[in-house]
């Protein structure tokens, strides 16, 4: 037992790994997830815990999955969208099960602060019929890590955590509790259970199934799904994680009617029934997409029953929640706040710093094609991204980690010219090797950009794993013909020079590769490159 | 007691270190907290915010509802404005007067300064001659945290041990340097917070307080500041641009 700690959500999740004895933490960074890495990595020396970025989050949690094998406690952290990258291994590895506690971390985004989308990865976890906690404050994040890696070996299988922004990247006291040691190396031997061939997956898949009613009825008896009462049975709540926060403060901490609130899935079918039962309507107030609605209402309804939510409009369906949203929604009263007393205030969008290489780049970029009109820049995930701003403009698209690198080609394939693809460094390593070879190995007609500045910048300077020569031979090693790799340092002083570089191997009629290479003001500012 | 802050001001310039100052406090005084705030994308030169919310008993939301604030501490003086409807009506804007141009219509500066005038509860800090005058010029944001102390649950004494783990590694002269500041945002806080409570307008306050070089303000000579500012020169002395002079010359000035 420690004092109390000032934690932001992410770092008790991180906190309690460590102090329920992980051995490794693994992850690709991502908004708003990266701190749970990080405050792990902080003490990974001291602790003896395994902790070194991955390239990507499938790496990172095949990686968890293997120290699993091993008999050893770990987590992975990734953002919602990295929980695409890593659904192969995930879903799979609700398949295998686990050996040792495997928890995924996973922070969603919920009014997109800092992502192209705001999945809700509580459907990933039904997806893969695993049990999903969802805390609704720091304390809870703290506890319900340490339970998701005794859940996860209690039941053999990898349990998600699901955080949201607002909890990941809130702060508040928590009170850790006691520390318990790493696990013994105990790896696995039974040679069936890993080896998902049809005949040992179909077993295991059954085992999965079997365990379901275990996981129903853990959740039923969850102390994170509490059913509690109140004196006006004309209305009801069913809400999830942070939902909750708002609903209390909507109604100043004493709500009069029925309340279910949820921190564990699978959805706790009897715990719901009971609540329909003693009200008229529900009112489904939820952080994310509107699945506990959807289950609540099935496709035909409850017959006699209202059940409001996202779906009928009583929530918007879109963005996230807060407290004035909830009141408002639920026809409770809002207070008005003062005005702006000045007319018109202008946006203040994020920018690249001042001084960033990729203003450079993109600079260089538009003048090279500037003779072929129309400018067609697929680029990707990254600082570079707010190239899209005015006064740039310089890119059309922001899809996936990788997929400018794609998408230029299959743009190249249907015979638009110039073809050019702008992408950092790390997200080359993390997804952008892949779709350059097949590229290479097609000849196709474009031109990609790797803008190389020796970090990972966009979520606060973490190691890249592929910079410098390093990325020259990896490009070279995938077939790329050597006459077309120029590797430039952009800057306005050799503007010139550079714009006809990039122009010629525009020009020519192949795949080409232009590494931008100039490191980050940010990480040049913290000494990390 | 409650009290939900919300910190605001450009991606850069530290709005975390005012909170974390801030919520060792609120921890060191046995209270409850939350404290909400924005990384990634948005810390790039953009509009950042963060929700604080302090109080004696548990704290729901971690986002402060809107119309039910209590202050907003503004870093810079143009994104005060962006955040006024999460204001309740007794509450107070404390801001930084020193803009941050990095976009191109930032509005003209006077027109800016003179909007947060027009609020009923404001405070204006000179943050950079504050810090100046403590010899710190890398502290303003001591002084921002100074001036809003007077409207928080906190006295200056809460903050040392936070000062000191930030500062210590770097020095103790820096750390003293730090109390320092805090103690001139301070005094401009509270004589700014008595005068209001008295009844002065905003616009006099202030106008009068930033021509007052800020080691010389003194909140226990408030009382002098709210004669001098019906004597018969105030009127024409907030009016004109000049430099800053200690209290006296300013009293002086106005009488």
């Amino acid at each position: 037992m420690g004092d109390r700690e000032v934690w932001l959500g992410d770092e008790a999740v991180a906190m309690a790994a460590v102090h329920a004895g992980i051995s490794g933490v693994y992850g690709y960074p991502g908004t708003p997830s990266t701190e749970i890495f990080e405050a792990v990595e902080a003490v990974a020396l001291r602790e003896g815990i395994h902790a070194h970025w991955s390239a990507n989050e499938k790496v990172a949690y095949e990686e968890a999955l293997g120290m699993s094998f091993a008999g050893r406690r770990s987590i992975v952290t990734m953002k919602h969208v990295g929980l695409n990258v890593a659904a192969d291994a995930f879903m799979n590895s609700a398949v295998t099960g686990v050996h040792g506690g495997l928890v995924l971390t996973v922070a969603d985004d919920p009014g997109m602060h800092s992502s192209q989308n705001e999945q809700d990865s509580r459907y990933y976890a039904h997806f893969a019929l695993v049990p999903c906690l969802e805390p609704a404050d720091q304390q809870q994040a703290y506890e319900m890590t340490r339970e998701a890696l005794d859940l996860s070996e209690a039941v053999g299988l990898p349990v998600v955590l699901r955080l949201v922004t607002r909890l990941a990247h809130s702060r508040a006291s928590v009170l850790p509790g006691p520390r318990v040691p790493q696990k013994p190396l105990d790896v696995w031997r039974d040679p069936m259970t890993f080896t998902l061939l049809p005949q040992n997956a179909r077993i295991q898949y059954r085992r999965l199934t079997e365990k379901q009613a275990d996981l129903l009825h853990r959740s039923e008896t969850s102390r994170w799904n509490v059913l509690s009462d109140g004196p006006r049975h004309d209305r009801g709540f069913l809400v999830n994680g942070i939902a909750w926060n708002y609903l209390m403060e909507a109604f100043g901490g004493e709500c009069p009617h029925p309340v279910l609130r949820i921190g564990q899935y699978p959805v706790p079918v009897d715990l719901m029934r009971s609540l329909v039962e003693r009200v008229e309507e529900v009112v489904v107030v939820e952080e994310g997409y509107p699945f506990l609605e959807e289950r609540l209402r099935g496709i035909v309804g409850i017959p006699g029953k209202a059940i409001r939510g996202k779906l009928d409009g009583t929530l918007p369906r879109t963005g996230e929640l807060n407290p004035t949203i909830v009141a408002a929604s639920l026809g409770l009263p809002v207070a008005q706040g003062l005005r702006p007393t000045l007319g018109e205030v202008p946006g203040r969008p994020p920018t690249l710093c001042p001084g960033c290489s990729h203003t450079d780049s993109f600079l260089e970029v538009r003048e090279a094609m500037k003779p072929y009109g129309d400018l067609r820049v697929f680029s990707d995930i990254g600082c570079y991204t707010l190239g899209f701003y005015s006064p740039l403009n310089a890119i059309h698209s922001c899809v996936d980690m990788g997929a400018s690198i794609s998408m230029a080609a299959g743009a190249a394939h249907a015979g638009a010219r110039p073809v050019v693809a702008a992408i950092g460094d790390s997200t080359f390593a993390h997804s952008g090797i892949t779709p350059l070879l097949t590229a290479i190995r097609q000849n196709v007609d474009f031109t990609v950009v790797i803008l190389d500045n020796g970090t990972v910048a966009m979520t606060g300077t973490q190691k890249t794993l592929a910079t410098g020569e390093d990325l020259d031979r990896i490009v070279l090693g995938l077939g790329l013909d050597p006459d077309h790799l120029k590797v430039i340092e952009p800057h306005k002083m050799r503007a010139e020079e550079q714009v006809a570089i990039i122009r010629r191997e525009i020009e020519y009629p192949g795949t080409s590769v232009i590494i931008a290479r100039r490191a980050c003001v940010q990480a040049l500012r913290r000494g990390v490159v | 007691m409650k009290t939900d802050i919300i910190l605001s001001g450009v991606g850069g310039q530290g709005i975390l270190t005012i909170a974390f100052v801030l919520d060792n406090a609120a921890l060191s005084r046995g209270l409850h907290f939350k404290q909400a705030e924005v990384h990634g994308m948005s810390q790039r030169g953009g509009a950042v915010y963060s929700y604080l919310r302090i109080a004696d008993r548990p704290i729901w939301s971690d986002l402060v509802p809107e119309g039910q604030g209590d202050m907003i501490l503004s870093v810079e003086p143009l994104e005060v404005q962006r955040y006024l409807h999460y204001l309740s009506r007794e509450g107070v804007v404390i801001s930084n007067t020193a803009p941050h141009k990095n976009i191109p219509d930032y509005p003209e500066e006077a027109a800016v300064l003179s909007a947060l005038l027009d609020l009923p509860r404001c405070v204006l800090v000179d943050a950079a001659a504050i810090a100046a005058a403590g010899r710190q010029p890398k502290a303003q944001n001591m002084a921002m945290v100074g001036a809003a102390t007077p409207f928080l649950p906190f006295d200056l004494a809460d903050y040392e041990p936070f000062v000191r783990r930030l500062f210590e590694a770097k020095g103790e002269a820096l750390v003293q340097g730090n109390l320092a500041v805090l103690r001139m945002g301070w005094n401009v806080g509270r004589t700014v917070q008595q005068l209001l409570t008295q009844g002065v307008p905003t616009r006099q306050v202030n106008s009068f307080l930033l021509r007052v070089t800020p080691e010389t303000v003194d909140p226990d000579r408030a009382n002098e500041v709210a004669v001098a500012l019906h004597g018969p020169g105030a009127e024409a002395f907030l009016q004109e641009a000049g430099g800053k002079m200690p209290l006296d010359a300013a009293l002086a000035r106005c009488r």
